[in-house]
Order: C-alpha cells, then sequence, then structure tokens
C-alpha cells in the first residue's frame, strides 16, 4: 500500500475531470449583445525579460446588465489582478475595460469595489463612511441623508449610523462596506472575496442576505471567491481561472432564479460543485 | 513523557509580555522610578560623599529656584525660552507637515526631496550656529532658526512614513467611490495620518528643547538655556540643575498636553494599549 494515493480508497480518482468534454463551451461562448462590463483581451504581465510572470493571460469576460458572475480559481492564480485591472486600480499590459461600450482608462464611480478586510474610513462614522461617494459628488444634503438611511437600512445597520467603525464586528463592518458601495450607485460592483474574513456562520447569512440584495437592487456583480458552493450560490455563470492566468472554462448555473440558503444541499446543486471542483483540481495539477 | 520532557513557558509577573500585568503594579513602578533616582541623590549630597559645587543637595537646587524667582528672573527666562521654542516647532510644523505629506503621497515629491532631506538630516545644526551668527545676527532670528533647523526634517520624514503607511486598498476604495487625486489628499490621506502627525509632533517637541540651549549659548539676555550658561560659568550648579529640570517639568507638560490633545481630537483613532 506504500505507492497508493491518499484518496484511493475514496475512489474519487474514478472521475476525472475531462477537459474536452462532449459539448465543449468554448470560453465565454455567450456573447452578450450589450454588456454591462467588458473585460477584452487583458493580459498582464510583471516583470521583464526571464523573470517575468504572467498573471493574466488573455482573459475576456462580459458580463450583461443585472448579470451576477463569480470568477474562482486556485490561489496566486490573478483573480485579484485581473478585477483590479477591472477597477481601474491596475494597469494591464494589453488588453481593455470597457464599461457600456466605452473604454475606461482609469477607476471611478462606475466601477464601486469591496475589499476582504472592509477597509472602512475609521475617522468617520457608519453613516459618513457610507455617504462618502455621495459627498463626493456633491449631492445635496437632504438628498444625501435619504440615501444613507435606506442603505443603511438595507444591510440592517440603521441603528448604529453615529457609531464608528472601531466599534463593529467583522460582518458588520463588511455589511457598512457594501452599503458604501452600492450607496454610490456604481454601474458594476467588483467584490474581492469580500467574505473571506468571516467565520461560517456570518459568511452564511451575508451570502444569503447578499444574494436577496442583489434581487432588489439589480445590480450587476463581478465577485471573486475561493468558496465554490458561494459561487454557485450566488451567480448565474462561474467563471474557472487556471494556475497559468488563463480563463479554463465558464460554467452557466442553471438554478432557478431565486436562491434559498437550503438549494446546496440538493442534487442539482451538488453537480454543479462536483464539476467545479474536478475542474479546479485539474487546474491545481498544471 | 516524563515531566522534564514537557516544556512550558514559566509564569511570571514582572516579565510579562501581552500576557496581563496587575494594574496595581504599574503606578509602584512608576514612583520607585521616581524615587530610587532621588534618594541616591538625596544620600550623595546630604551625606557629603559627593562635594556641593558638583551635585547640590535637592534643597539646594530648590532654594537657588526660589532666588532665581525673587530676582525677578526665573518667570521671563521661562516666557522667553517657551517663546522660542514655540515660533521654531510651530515653524517646523507649518513648513515640515506639508513637505512629509507631499513627500508620502506623491513618487515625484518623494523623489524630488528625498535626497536633499535624507542629507541634511544628518548635518548637525550645532555646527550652524557660527554660521548663523555670520548670516543672520545675534537677536531672535537665529534662535528661532536653530530650532527650527533641527526639528523640520524630522518632521517631514517622520509624517512622510505615515502617509507611506496607510494601505494601499483605503486608497484604492476611495478612487472606486469616484475620489479625484485632490479628494484622496484633503479627504482620506490627512485624516487618516492625523493621529501619526499628533504623535510625531509630540515626540519631536523633546528634541525642540535640546536646540533651544544650543542656541541661547549664542549671545543671549534672556532664558533658561542662557541661565544654564552663565551659572556654569560660575560654577553655580544648583541653579543650572534647577533650570534643567524646569525643562524637564515643561516637557512632561507638554507632551501630557498633545496626549489629551489626540483624545479630544481624535476618538475614533484605535489605541495601542494590549
Amino acid at each position: 500500500m506504500a505507492d497508493s494515493k491518499p484518496f484511493d480508497h475514496l475512489e474519487l480518482a474514478q472521475h476525472k475531470f475531462d477537459p474536452n468534454p462532449v459539448d465543449p463551451h468554448p470560453v465565454d461562448s455567450h456573447p452578450v449583445d450589450r454588456p454591462k462590463l467588458e473585460i477584452r483581451n487583458i493580459t498582464k504581465v510583471f516583470g521583464k525579460g526571464k523573470q517575468a510572470i504572467v498573471a493574466v493571460d488573455d482573459v475576456s469576460v462580459q458580463l450583461a446588465p443585472n448579470e451576477f458572475s463569480c470568477i474562482v480559481g486556485p490561489s496566486g492564480c490573478g483573480k485579484s489582478t485581473l478585477l483590479s485591472i477591472a477597477a481601474g486600480l491596475m494597469q494591464a499590459t494589453a488588453g481593455d475595460i470597457l464599461v457600456d461600450g466605452e473604454v475606461v482608462p482609469g477607476p471611478g464611480a462606475d466601477r464601486g469595489m469591496v475589499f476582504q478586510n472592509y477597509t472602512l474610513f475609521a475617522w468617520l462614522s457608519v453613516a459618513d463612511n457610507v455617504a462618502f461617494g455621495l459627498k463626493l459628488r456633491g449631492l445635496p444634503r437632504a438628498k444625501i441623508r435619504d440615501r444613507v438611511a435606506y442603505y443603511l437600512d438595507i444591510v440592517g445597520l440603521s441603528g448604529w449610523a453615529k457609531a464608528y467603525p472601531k466599534a463593529l464586528s467583522g460582518g458588520m463592518k463588511q455589511r457598512v462596506a457594501i452599503a458604501r458601495a452600492l450607496a454610490n450607485q456604481p454601474e458594476v460592483l467588483l467584490m474581492d472575496e469580500p467574505f473571506g474574513a468571516l467565520d461560517a456562520q456570518t459568511k452564511e447569512q451575508l451570502q444569503a442576505f447578499f444574494h436577496d440584495l442583489w434581487e432588489k437592487t439589480q445590480i450587476t456583480v463581478f465577485m471573486i471567491t475561493h468558496d465554490v458552493e458561494e459561487a454557485i450560490f450566488l451567480s448565474q455563470r462561474v467563471h474557472i481561472m487556471d494556475k497559468t492566468g488563463k480563463l479554463r472554462e465558464t460554467v452557466n448555473i442553471g438554478l432557478p432564479a431565486h436562491r434559498e440558503l437550503d438549494m446546496k444541499l440538493t442534487p442539482e446543486f451538488l453537480d454543479y460543485k462536483r464539476h467545479i471542483v474536478y475542474a479546479l483540481r485539474f487546474c491545481q495539477t498544471k | 513523557m516524563s515531566p522534564s520532557q514537557k516544556r512550558y513557558l514559566k509564569p511570571s509577573v514582572f516579565w510579562s509580555i501581552r500576557q496581563g500585568f496587575p494594574s496595581w503594579l504599574r503606578p509602584v513602578l512608576t514612583l520607585t522610578a521616581l524615587a530610587v533616582p532621588l534618594a541616591i541623590w538625596s544620600l550623595l549630597s546630604y551625606g557629603g560623599f559627593i562635594s556641593e559645587t558638583f551635585l547640590p543637595t535637592p534643597t539646594a537646587v530648590l532654594s537657588a529656584g526660589l532666588s532665581m524667582q525673587e530676582k525677578g528672573t526665573l518667570v521671563t527666562d521661562i516666557l522667553v525660552s517657551s517663546g522660542r521654542v514655540m515660533v521654531g516647532f510651530g515653524l517646523a510644523s507649518l513648513i515640515g507637515i506639508p513637505m512629509g505629506i507631499a513627500m508620502g503621497t506623491f513618487y515625484s515629491m518623494d523623489s524630488l526631496f528625498g535626497g536633499f532631506v535624507g542629507t541634511v538630516r544628518y548635518m548637525p545644526v550645532a555646527a550652524f550656529t557660527p554660521l548663523m551668527i555670520v548670516w543672520v545676527g545675534i537677536d531672535e532670528l537665529p534662535k528661532v532658526l536653530i530650532v527650527f533647523l533641527g526639528i523640520v526634517l524630522y518632521n517631514a520624514i517622520m509624517v512622510a512614513d505615515a502617509v507611506k503607511f496607510i494601505p494601499n486598498d483605503t486608497l484604492n476604495v476611495a478612487y472606486t467611490l469616484g475620489a479625484t487625486r485632490r479628494d484622496l489628499l484633503f479627504r482620506v490621506i490627512l485624516p487618516a495620518s492625523l493621529p501619526s502627525i499628533v504623535d510625531t509632533l509630540r515626540v519631536n517637541v523633546a528634541g525642540a528643547w535640546n536646540f533651544l540651549v544650543i542656541s541661547e549659548l549664542l549671545a543671549a539676555e534672556s532664558g533658561l538655556g542662557y541661565r544654564i550658561v552663565r551659572s556654569q560659568r560660575t560654577l553655580q550648579t544648583d541653579k543650572v540643575l534647577f533650570c534643567i529640570l524646569v525643562i524637564g517639568c515643561i516637557g512632561l507638560l507638554t507632551d501630557l498636553a498633545f496626549r489629551l490633545l489626540a483624545r479630544w481630537l481624535l476618538p475614533w483613532a484605535e489605541s495601542t494599549q494590549h
């Protein structure tokens, strides 16, 4: 038994991932008519010459308006780099980012972003944090007040408007960060593992909460996550990236539009999970 | 496993690192640290082990102070010196803080000023004092300038470091909320670095008194540093010690004032108490 691999006895090895499935879907084979967000042939190379590392290799993704898409992949495969480029926070080596058909050369309020470590402004109260983008735009004070109240209500933190971030728990801080991004009413919401730093219970609560929020606001979302279940639960399409920085596959999630947490235990859900987990395992070995 | 093989951290109260400390022990140790040197000083001076001129007794120092007060010079000296420190330090902050913020914020400013700040910082200000007399004269201006020169670059460097420590994501998030570079500077960088700026000022004010005494070595007519130098020449060590102690007390009060200012101005800042 010295040569047997650790999981052999579970017969998992028999379910090998098939990189050439019978009905092959070329990457992003469902071109969207007028995409809200288009990531077009983005390549990012770090370093020069022999030490050059290709973090993102000619990736193209289109997001339809109101679509929720997730991108999953092994650690260090370039997902965060791709998202930073989409947000305009990093320059791509090649390729363009387009919002509503127009090339956007830098960051802006049209692409809001939620980070993994909250990044709330410590010197502002919760309400002032949520109002930050609105104040930058110079909206009238009454309008700001109403919008802040509305979004604080949506995330369930109306009572904490005057508190400072240091008084909040991790889950609450993330909800404020989400309210702050949404209150600015961006065209697209980009999220970089927003629930990664939270414990399992809070994570599930926030997943369900965020799904309801997305249904209500109909905002276009592009999200990175390590959690395959989370990706399937929240999105309509899941993109799989591999370690070489290429987009491997796009999986259409054919679950009903409205999701409940219990769906995670249904056979259909598990089929998707199985497919994606094996795809990731295959990517891991590359 | 035999007992000798089990290894664990031996408990310790006095040497505790981040494992809690009895609250009564803190003031006890602080008072001990003040009382023991005082006791040694008293023993050596009252006991006659060291002569009066080299180490005056605590009472001699206090009575020297009293006599200066009676002569009417003490309050003037304190006010004059404090004024010079305030003006010099104020200028050093007015120029050093914006310079530091610029250096910390913009790659371009850092490249432009970094070299200059990095080298001139090492030039001893005391060496400039004779040049000061030649360039600027002997009244108030050279004294204020010496305090200014001594502190300004340290303010700039420490503030620049504070700005560089702001996490990338804090700035990035502002970009994604629609901030322009101007918005970023005034609405994010400034407030985010404010606690460090106040702390920088608190720390650097101590150095200001040091440069003040150096500056009063020049032809000064009044001031605590002047008093120290004059008393040294006549071996009135009791007056020297008293003036030094006065400066120390002013320093402690200033430190306290800065801490209170920080707590009042910046209630949102994370404290560093564990």
